[in-house]
């Protein structure tokens, strides 16, 4: 393994877990936006601004992480998506704004139409925002941003893949989510809000699970490359990814509720890692590899260097932050 | 696509021009934010830390509310953060393509800092009620140091753009080597990150005392707004006569490093022993107009004799003068002297301190502690105009100019255009709910005492069964 592998796996690290913790913070804001009127979603919605608050924001950072790293250690990479994927990105961009300011003025703001205004930036831009990081995923696997940058601004993401990319970003999100809500109701002693969310588990699992073989088809004819590896090396992880969501299925049409968690992140883990290998050597398929984008090595060690860091400082850090907030220590 | 060429401005001559103003327009909303991200823990650990020790209620009831007004600036510094980030890449694709590599090292460090504040602001906010008192006050902690590093982080990669060094180019100007720890210390950073992070104690400091000085001009008189305008103030003050110092090194290390840059600030035209300082007045071809000149004393400031000579625009080439000198210049002028009067009033206060263990007796220090607050923002302002204007044309100093590095997208007048619509709302919304907080506050004192128990049960969810 080279170092720039080395770095692209920080890269995908970086994703996988902005996916676990993020793609449910997104998904936790569409099952705010479809909870009905005031009355009828008013507890769900409580169950979900409590379970948000205090990790939002650390859940966001991941995003962050998943930029800075990319443009370091890719810098062309980084400047070819930039300058083809503008508008999805841009849009994005301004989906987190909305988000971010909903979520943090809605809980202040006191009358009623106000909140409403931000209740809908927050639940409208968690929708959009992760649809088009999704086209932005698709586009780049679907070989649509040339390795020399200022690819079509507009063809290379509105095509099968990238949409049905993005369709799978919010369905993934809300499986993930709703999976989430559920211990999360149990932990609040709710056991109507449980079985609200494992409905709800159950139903975005199906369609997340339809995107997926939906997105297999459109590999198939719009990125043979990628079709092609993702069928032999990444086979197994397919494989572990298909049999964690049927646990997850099995689970929850049985009425269990242990394990659920950790079979639904695997699933979702699955999937980006067998996008990972599959798109190997590649880092924008098939014009520019891993090795060509790649930063001089000394600047691939301060990234590595960082990374190590961060596992040792952030994650403690971070789990401190989840235990805290599951042991209900944190409150407003 | 767009019928650009119906819009003269959209057409892509203008999209450096674009370009400019969008990134410095996100980022001077984007730095104000992130002064009370760097400052405001500490000022809100020092009242946490009063009324822990001193069992101070009101002390301990400002702490709760200014992390909670935290908790919304936070949020709001994070999501513009958020948007310069992409910026770089949307704007100046070209610059990170080239230079990411370098450049990028600081950021990857700053991620670090951010992670780490991000998770214990968190903590700290929401543990008012359920975490100890000692033990949620050592959480906060972590948050000052974390605010000072993401600080030095960010700012060192804007000093390794004036001062690069840590790199290696081939002959198609691609980095081929890089050395972080040169890129990481570069010259400027020794004297860019402290300036900047003593603006964020002043901006933050004046800031949140400018709000309590209204509230007693008000007639609002109580102890809690007394201490509510001192803590910060004190903090805000002794950092002051700091940042004049560090200033004065500034100048004098950009005198000797970007001699374009500091020719346009101070308007000198031609090369010489003997400059005049001029202060104020407008920049022209032939001289300053309507300045107040003192003689020598430009010289004397950059090698403390009049027979330093200073670079003038003339020995610099045309091509690679700053813009807008007038600008630079006034700019320059007004960080100077909002600095100065900025001491004035902490001499002000340290005075009536000595004399009399108090503040000023008289309503115009409370008005001018009113308006000390945007005075800090208006000079931190002034001072990254000077910084980033005066470093044109080179967006990488010697390296690479801004016109070469800027996106060929189309259309960014249009995204400046929806850029000012959004973050018009985004501030006019954060200002509302941080007045419509401090108004329940009020309230609350009005009726019955605060209406927040710490250590309390937790908030059933609305309408659970018991
Ligand atoms: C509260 C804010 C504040 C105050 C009172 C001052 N400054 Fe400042 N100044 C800044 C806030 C600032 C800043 C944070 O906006 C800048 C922009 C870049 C930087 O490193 O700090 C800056 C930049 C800056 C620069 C340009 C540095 C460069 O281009 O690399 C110079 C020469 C000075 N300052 C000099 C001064 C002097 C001589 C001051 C007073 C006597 C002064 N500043 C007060
Ligand atoms: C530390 C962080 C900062 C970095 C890394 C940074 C970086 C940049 C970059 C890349 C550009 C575009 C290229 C250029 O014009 O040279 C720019 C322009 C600009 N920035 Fe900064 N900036 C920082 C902080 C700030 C702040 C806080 C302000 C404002 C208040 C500011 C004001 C400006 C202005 C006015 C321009 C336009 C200059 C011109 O085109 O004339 N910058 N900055
Ligand atoms: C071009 C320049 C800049 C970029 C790209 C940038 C990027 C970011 C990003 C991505 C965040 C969000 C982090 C999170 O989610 O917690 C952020 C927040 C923050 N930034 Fe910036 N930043 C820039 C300039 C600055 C400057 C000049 C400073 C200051 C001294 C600064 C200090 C902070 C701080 C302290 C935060 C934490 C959030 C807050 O308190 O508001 N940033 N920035």
């Amino acid at each position: 393994m080279t170092r720039a592998d080395v770095a692209a796996a920080i890269l995908w690290t970086g994703a996988t877990l902005y996916a676990l913790f993020g793609g449910a913070d997104f998904g936790a804001g569409l099952w705010d936006l479809i909870a009905g009127d005031a009355r009828k979603g008013e507890r769900p919605r409580a169950l979900i601004q409590r379970s948000l608050t205090p990790v939002w924001e650390a859940n966001h950072v991941w995003l962050i992480f998943i930029l800075v790293v990319l443009w370091t250690a890719f810098p062309e990479a980084f400047g070819a998506v930039m300058s083809t994927l503008y508008v999805p990105i841009a849009l994005a961009a301004v989906g987190i704004v909305l988000r971010g300011a909903g979520f943090a003025f809605r809980k202040s703001i006191e009358s009623l139409e106000g909140q409403r205004a931000m209740g809908a930036a927050f639940a409208l831009s968690s929708v959009l925002t992760p649809f088009f990081m999704g086209t932005v995923v698709g586009a780049i696997a679907a070989g649509n941003v040339p390795a020399s940058g200022d690819g079509d601004a507009f063809s290379s993401w509105l095509a099968p893949l990238p949409l049905l990319t993005g369709a799978l970003f919010v369905a993934s999100g809300a499986y993930l989510a709703a999976v989430y809500l559920v211990s999360d109701a149990r932990r609040a002693a709710s056991p109507d809000l449980e079985d609200y969310f494992a409905r709800r588990a159950l139903a975005a699992a199906l369609v997340a699970g339809g995107f997926a073989v939906a997105g297999i088809f459109a590999l198939h004819s719009d990125a043979r490359y990628v079709f092609d590896r993702l069928t032999a090396e990444g086979l197994p992880l397919v494989i572990v990814s298909a049999l964690c969501g049927l646990g997850v299925l099995g689970l929850l049409l049985r009425g269990a509720r242990r394990g659920l968690r950790p079979l639904a992140a695997g699933a979702v883990v699955a999937v980006i890692w067998g996008w990972g290998v599959a798109q190997f050597p590649y880092l924008l398929p098939t014009t520019l590899k891993i090795t060509q984008s790649a930063a001089p090595d000394p600047t691939l060690d301060a990234v590595l260097i960082v990374f190590v860091v961060a596992a040792l400082v952030v994650l403690p850090a971070l789990g401190l932050l989840y235990w805290l907030s599951q042991r209900e220590l944190l409150e407003e | 696509m767009l019928p650009l060429d119906a819009f003269p401005l959209a057409a892509s001559e203008s999209n450096l021009l674009a370009a400019r103003e969008l990134m410095a327009f996100t980022l001077a909303f984007h730095i104000v934010l992130s002064c009370l991200g760097v400052a405001l823990p500490a000022i809100i650990l020092s009242a946490n830390w009063l009324g822990l020790k001193r069992g101070d209620e009101d002390a301990m009831r400002l702490a709760r509310r200014w992390s909670k007004a935290m908790a919304v600036t936070f949020a709001v510094g994070a999501v513009t953060g958020t948007v310069l980030s992409f910026e770089f890449g949307l704007l100046w694709p070209r610059f990170m393509e080239r230079f990411g590599d370098a450049f990028g090292i600081a950021f990857a460090i700053e991620g670090l800092f951010f992670f780490t504040e991000a998770i214990f602001l968190a903590i700290y906010i929401y543990g008012w009620k359920r975490l100890g008192g000692w033990a949620h006050f050592w959480s906060g902690v972590p948050m000052v140091i974390t605010g000072i590093g993401g600080a030095f982080s960010v700012v060192t990669a804007n000093a390794w753009m004036n001062q690069p060094q840590g790199f290696t180019l081939d002959a198609a100007g691609k980095v081929v080597e890089t050395e972080p720890f040169e890129v990481l210390f570069n010259p400027a950073w020794s004297y860019e990150v402290p300036h900047m992070i003593l603006a964020a104690y002043m901006v933050a400091g004046f800031l949140v005392a400018s709000i309590y000085a209204v509230g007693m001009l008000r007639g609002r008189r109580d102890r809690l707004h007394r201490l509510g305008l001192l803590i910060p103030l004190t903090i805000a003050c002794i950092v002051t006569p700091i940042q004049l110092f560090v200033g004065d090194t500034a100048a004098r290390e950009v005198a000797d490093h970007q001699p374009a840059k500091f020719a346009g600030f101070e308007c000198i035209e031609e090369t010489g022993t003997h400059q005049t300082e001029y202060l104020g007045g407008i920049c022209t071809d032939d001289g300053v107009k309507g300045a107040i000149g003192i003689p020598d004393l430009d010289s004397f400031l950059v090698g403390f004799s009049a027979d330093t000579e200073v670079t003038g625009l003339d020995d610099i080439p045309a091509d690679e003068r700053p813009p807008a000198n007038t600008l630079l210049h006034l700019s320059f002028d007004a960080m100077v002297g909002i600095g100065t009067a900025l001491l004035a009033l902490a001499a002000w206060l340290a005075f009536a301190w000595w004399r009399r263990r108090d503040i000023p007796h008289t309503p115009w220090f409370l008005r001018a502690v009113a308006v000390s607050g945007a005075g800090a923002i208006v000079a931190l302002w002034c001072g990254w105009i000077v910084t980033e204007v005066g470093r044109q044309p080179w967006i990488v100093q010697g390296y690479l100019r801004t016109s070469e590095a800027v996106t060929e997208a189309e259309g960014i007048w249009f995204a400046f255009a929806g850029v000012l619509v959004l973050y018009a709302g985004l501030g006019t919304g954060a200002i509302l709910v941080l007045r419509s907080m401090s108004r329940r506050w009020r309230e609350q004192e009005e009726s019955a005492g605060e209406g927040e128990v710490p250590y309390g049960p937790r908030a059933e969810l609305p309408g659970a069964a018991p």
